[in-house]
């Protein structure tokens, strides 16, 4: 499926994560942020977001809230203060990159 | 070829499977196997579940580990200190020092119950148990004896861990045995995972939601524990969640073993060493390889895991010192019996693709998949001999070779 955010139409799956990072960019950030409760990203948030992002197009896949937390410098308490309804996951929506697997 | 010397730090189920493999594949003149390990204490991992119940004991479970290497492999009780990677070296703590031509990581995971505040603090071992080492297992068998109603909170901390099913086989046999002692009615059951449902797998995962729900046990999803206060009896989330306990039954984080996070290189920030997913060896370096729960693979940490990577390692130890291509063979392939109470047990079959799904295994006739059945529970209890005469000596299971058999298993959709 598809869905406009911003003036962008980007292809999402089913919880509205971004199946193609390629479409992303910083304003659809913005727009994902304020639609998930976070009105506006400072400066650690993008820190978090860019570090998940960075790191999904590198390795092929997203970091863990606990590797996230040993790895971008954020500690996990600071981590749920900026993205409370979940870090991993919602540094991953925002940064458009597929929804973190919990791997097995 | 020239004689190799082939070092193996851990004399686990890893460890010990590739030993005895690599003895037979080897004559004494082609090669020099040693195992390195801190005690010898071998023991069967799966057996820790049924002992805070009173099924087994630790004595049932535990033996030496030399005795399970074959005549021929030289086995070290010493604690490694770090790796020399460039000089292919082994440095123990003792300051001895073993070379290698080829070395292998099968040193498993380590606990680390001190990363999450309070969890290890006042109240450990009182009202705060794991089952995941022998010496915390028969220490929860004494608390479950001891227990007499209340809220009995089975918590783990974060993926990955060890046997991902044995937290829940956990809250199964608590429901089971509580209700024989009549005490389940006084008796309230959580479980709370940092996942978004009971398991990652969605078929697997909607099987087991069910079956919790069946045994009226509350499932809190979604709850990464950040605090545990032992003495309070709480458990706090990092989203500001509480769940309230009488006894809480954890599954603390786990890492790798301390000598990797001391070689530079080595291991990844949770100290896991990154291996390629088929062929085994490690990208650290090209006469390093690894298996079992010491590698970062996306496969579960399970004894059957180990079992079908030692398969394709030994081979792929062979071709490397011949000089040939690695087989990329190892599919990721699981299989684990999860424990359901009521002399009952559910199979699963998966590997890197395919998730796990009902049917039977390893064929159209076999032990059924997915289903709560006695004969998985005979299985899993008759697996025990299996592991001790069977897997660590390395002999070859009949019909069951490392890649994941399709055969046998229905395709479901998927559910969202």
């Amino acid at each position: 499926m598809t869905t406009t955010l911003s003036t962008d139409t980007v292809d999402v799956d089913g919880e509205g994560f971004l199946t193609n990072p390629e479409q992303w960019n910083e304003q659809i950030a913005e727009t994902i942020a304020a639609e998930n409760g976070i009105a506006e990203l400072t400066d650690r948030h993008w820190l978090v977001v860019r570090f998940m992002r960075e790191r999904f197009l590198g390795t092929g896949t997203a970091p863990s809230i606990r590797s996230l937390g040993k790895e971008s410098g954020v500690p996990i308490k600071e981590l749920y203060q900026l993205f409370p309804e979940g870090p991993a996951k919602l540094a991953a929506k925002i940064g458009g990159i597929p929804k973190p697997k919990g791997c097995i | 070829m020239s004689r190799k010397q082939i070092v193996i730090l851990g004399g686990g189920t890893g460890g010990t499977m590739t030993a005895n493999r690599l003895r037979r594949r080897f004559g004494p003149d082609e090669a020099e196997i040693h195992v390195v390990d801190r005690d010898d204490r071998h023991v069967y991992q799966p057996g820790l579940l049924f002992v805070p119940f009173g099924l087994t004991s630790l004595d049932e479970i535990v033996r030496p580990r030399r005795r399970q290497l074959h005549d021929g492999v030289i086995f070290h009780e010493a604690e490694v200190a770090w790796v020399e990677l460039d000089r292919e070296e082994v440095v123990l703590l003792d300051g001895d020092v073993i070379p290698y031509d080829v070395l292998v990581v099968a040193s498993g995971v380590r606990l680390q119950p001190e990363e999450t505040e309070g969890l290890d603090g006042p109240g450990w071992n009182d009202r705060v148990f794991t089952f995941y080492t022998p010496e915390g297992a028969d220490a929860l068998r004494g608390a479950l004896e001891r227990f007499d109603g209340g809220r009995l909170v089975v918590n783990l901390v974060d993926m990955p861990i060890k046997c991902p099913v044995a937290p829940l086989e956990f809250v199964f046999l608590a429901d089971w045995t509580l209700r024989e002692r009549g005490i389940r009615a006084r008796t309230e059951l959580v479980y709370a995972t940092p996942l978004d449902g009971a398991f990652t797998k969605p078929v697997a995962s909607q099987h087991l939601a069910g079956l919790l729900a069946e045994k009226e046990i509350e499932l809190v999803t979604e709850f990464n524990a950040g605090e545990v206060d032992g003495v309070g009896g709480k458990l706090g989330s990092y989203d500001g969640r509480e769940l309230d306990f009488d006894l809480l039954v954890t599954v603390p984080l786990h890492g790798g073993s301390a000598y990797l996070e001391r070689t530079p290189g080595m291991a990844d920030s949770l100290g896991f060493v990154p291996t390629d997913k088929k062929t085994l060896q490690t990208t650290v370096k090209s006469n390093v390889f690894a298996l079992g729960d010491a590698t970062d693979l996306p496969t579960s940490k399970a004894g059957s895991v180990t079992h079908f990577e030692a398969e394709i390692l030994s081979e792929n130890i062979g071709r490397y010192f011949a000089g040939r291509e690695l087989e990329r063979g190892f599919d990721g392939h699981a299989n684990c019996f999860i424990e359901t109470g009521f002399h009952k047990a559910l199979l699963i079959d998966f590997n890197y693709e395919t998730e796990p799904l009902p049917g039977h295994f390893p064929s159209a006739f076999g032990l059924p998949l997915l289903r709560e059945s006695r004969l998985n529970h005979l299985g899993k209890l008759a697996f025990q001999w299996v592991y001790w005469h069977a897997l660590l000596p390395g002999r070859e299971l009949p019909g069951i070779g490392p890649a994941m058999p399709a055969r046998g298993k229905k395709t479901l959709p998927v559910p969202s």
